[in-house]
Formats: C-alpha cells, structure tokens, sequence
C-alpha cells in the first residue's frame, strides 16, 4: 500500500532579492526591503515528502536514516548558516523562497534514491510558505 | 467539494521488530526504535473528509459526529496502549508511522456515513508524519 512520508528539517540562512536586470529603483519597489544590501536571514523549515509502497519487512515507505542522511548531506551543509546569493546553486537565480524550493527539489530529486520524492515544502517564516512538486499538482 | 480536517492526540508506546530478521537486522534497520522494552509518542491525528456542503446546515460533516467516530474507533482503542501488544492490528505488523496510518484509515472507512474519508494523517512528532491517502492511491 501507498503511503507518504514527510520529514521536517531547519536550516538559517541569509539572503538578498535584489535582480541585476532592474534599477535600484525597481528593484526597490519590486523587493521593498528585502532589497537592503546587506541582506537579511531567515529560520526556513524545509518539509521533504516521498512516497512509496509500505515494505511489509520494515513497515516503511524508506527507512528514516537514509532521508536523514541525503537531506543533511545535501542541503543542510549547503545552506546551513550560508549566504544564498554567494551559492552556485543561485547563479542568474534572484534567492527568493520560490526558486529555494525548486533548486532544494532538484538537488534532492538527483540525490535521494530509497523513495519517489514527492514535494519540498519550505517556510520562509511562519507566515510565508511556499511548495514544489516538481510541477506536478499538489495534493491536499 | 470542501476538505474539512479533525484533529486529535494520543499517546502510546511501541517498538520495531520483525521477527524473521535476525537481532543484528534488526538492530541495523530499526537502530534505537528497536529496544525490545518499547518507547513512546505523543502522537497527532488528523482526519481529513471531503464532500459537498449541505444546503440546509451549511455542513460537510457533523463535526461533533466525526468527533465522537474518532474517539470511539481510534483513541479509545490506541491512547495509553503499547501498539504491538494490546492494538491487533500490530500483532502481525511493525507498528510504524505509516502503518498506524493505514490503520486509522481501515478503522475509520465505512464508518464516516456523510462525508468521503480523504486522508489519514498521523504525526510522530512534528517533524515526522505519513499521509495515507486509501488503497487505491
């Protein structure tokens, strides 16, 4: 039977929107001031779903440790008390939570083999939220 | 079609065993969750249920119907239990998050007479949940 695993993770970081293609005043209206040029950080919570059959041997869609493994591996020493905008991974790319969901996604969609990755759902603070599924619709 | 969710706790003990693997499997799958004394959670349940409003009580669902379905074919027989001894369902399988869920989700099936069960959802802690969704999903 198919069952869906989610795991909750934390990492801090900082960020600045700021888009080269626009002027400082457009970026300003555009970011307000997440725009300030010495950047800001945020507490994000990043919620990873996979799915998969339940293993009658282990009664697991995959067993925690490996999430826990690849997801600590590959995003939380990545990010973890980084500057999004001296990362690679936002090259071209303005660090809005919008596009951390999609590079987090991606990086796991290439990383984690146990289970289907289903959806990262990340919070910004505890009033913004935004998710990916790869784009795919998302299950309520 | 309006989702409506319900949320109860519960709290109980369990451990991961399975008993054609050898102690070493075991100790190698399960790690800490497979102490044979057992240990427990606080546990979070939330049913979702979807259908039409009802013209008339502007209802999905009589919550307080929903309310007392839960309790009696779930918290009753699971909070203060130890899972793999006193709940049958976890006679013949280890009960994980996952299977708690699926579970719940045969417990409450059929029993729900308005609305349409959408989804079992059961929290372990915060950061752990599984989502059930039915056989068919």
């Amino acid at each position: 039977m198919k069952a869906y695993l989610t795991r909750r993770y934390m990492f801090s970081a900082s960020h600045r929107l700021h888009c080269d293609g626009l002027s400082e005043a457009e970026n300003w209206a555009t970011y307000g001031k997440c725009n300030n040029p010495h950047g800001h950080g945020h507490n994000y919570s990043v919620e990873v779903t996979v799915s998969g059959q339940v293993d009658p041997a282990t009664g697991m869609v995959c067993n925690l440790v490996d999430i826990d493994d690849c997801v600590h591996g590959e995003i939380i020493e990545r990010f973890d008390h980084a500057n999004l905008n001296m990362l690679p991974e936002f090259d071209g790319q303005v660090p809005t939570t919008e596009v951390l969901s999609v590079v987090i996604f991606d990086i796991l969609k290439q990383s984690f083999r146990a289970a289907h990755l289903e959806k990262v759902r990340i919070e910004e603070t505890s009033l913004n939220s935004f998710e990916y599924a790869g784009g795919a619709e998302i299950r309520i | 079609m309006v989702y409506l969710t319900r949320k109860v706790e519960f709290s109980a003990s369990h451990h991961y065993h399975n008993p054609d693997l050898s102690a070493a499997e075991n100790q190698r799958i399960f790690g800490k969750c497979n102490n044979p004394n057992g240990h427990g959670h606080n546990y979070t349940l939330e049913v979702t249920v979807k259908g039409s409003v009802d013209a008339q009580t502007g209802f999905v669902v009589d919550l307080k119907q929903l309310k007392e379905i839960m309790k009696r074919e779930v918290v009753d027989a699971l909070d203060h239990r130890y899972l793999n001894k006193e709940v049958p369902e976890f006679a013949d399988q280890i009960p994980t998050t996952e299977n708690i869920a699926i579970a719940v989700w045969k417990r409450l099936q059929g029993k729900l007479n308005v609305a349409k069960l959408h989804r079992v959802r059961i929290y372990e802690t915060p950061d752990l949940w599984a989502d059930f969704y039915g056989e068919e999903s």
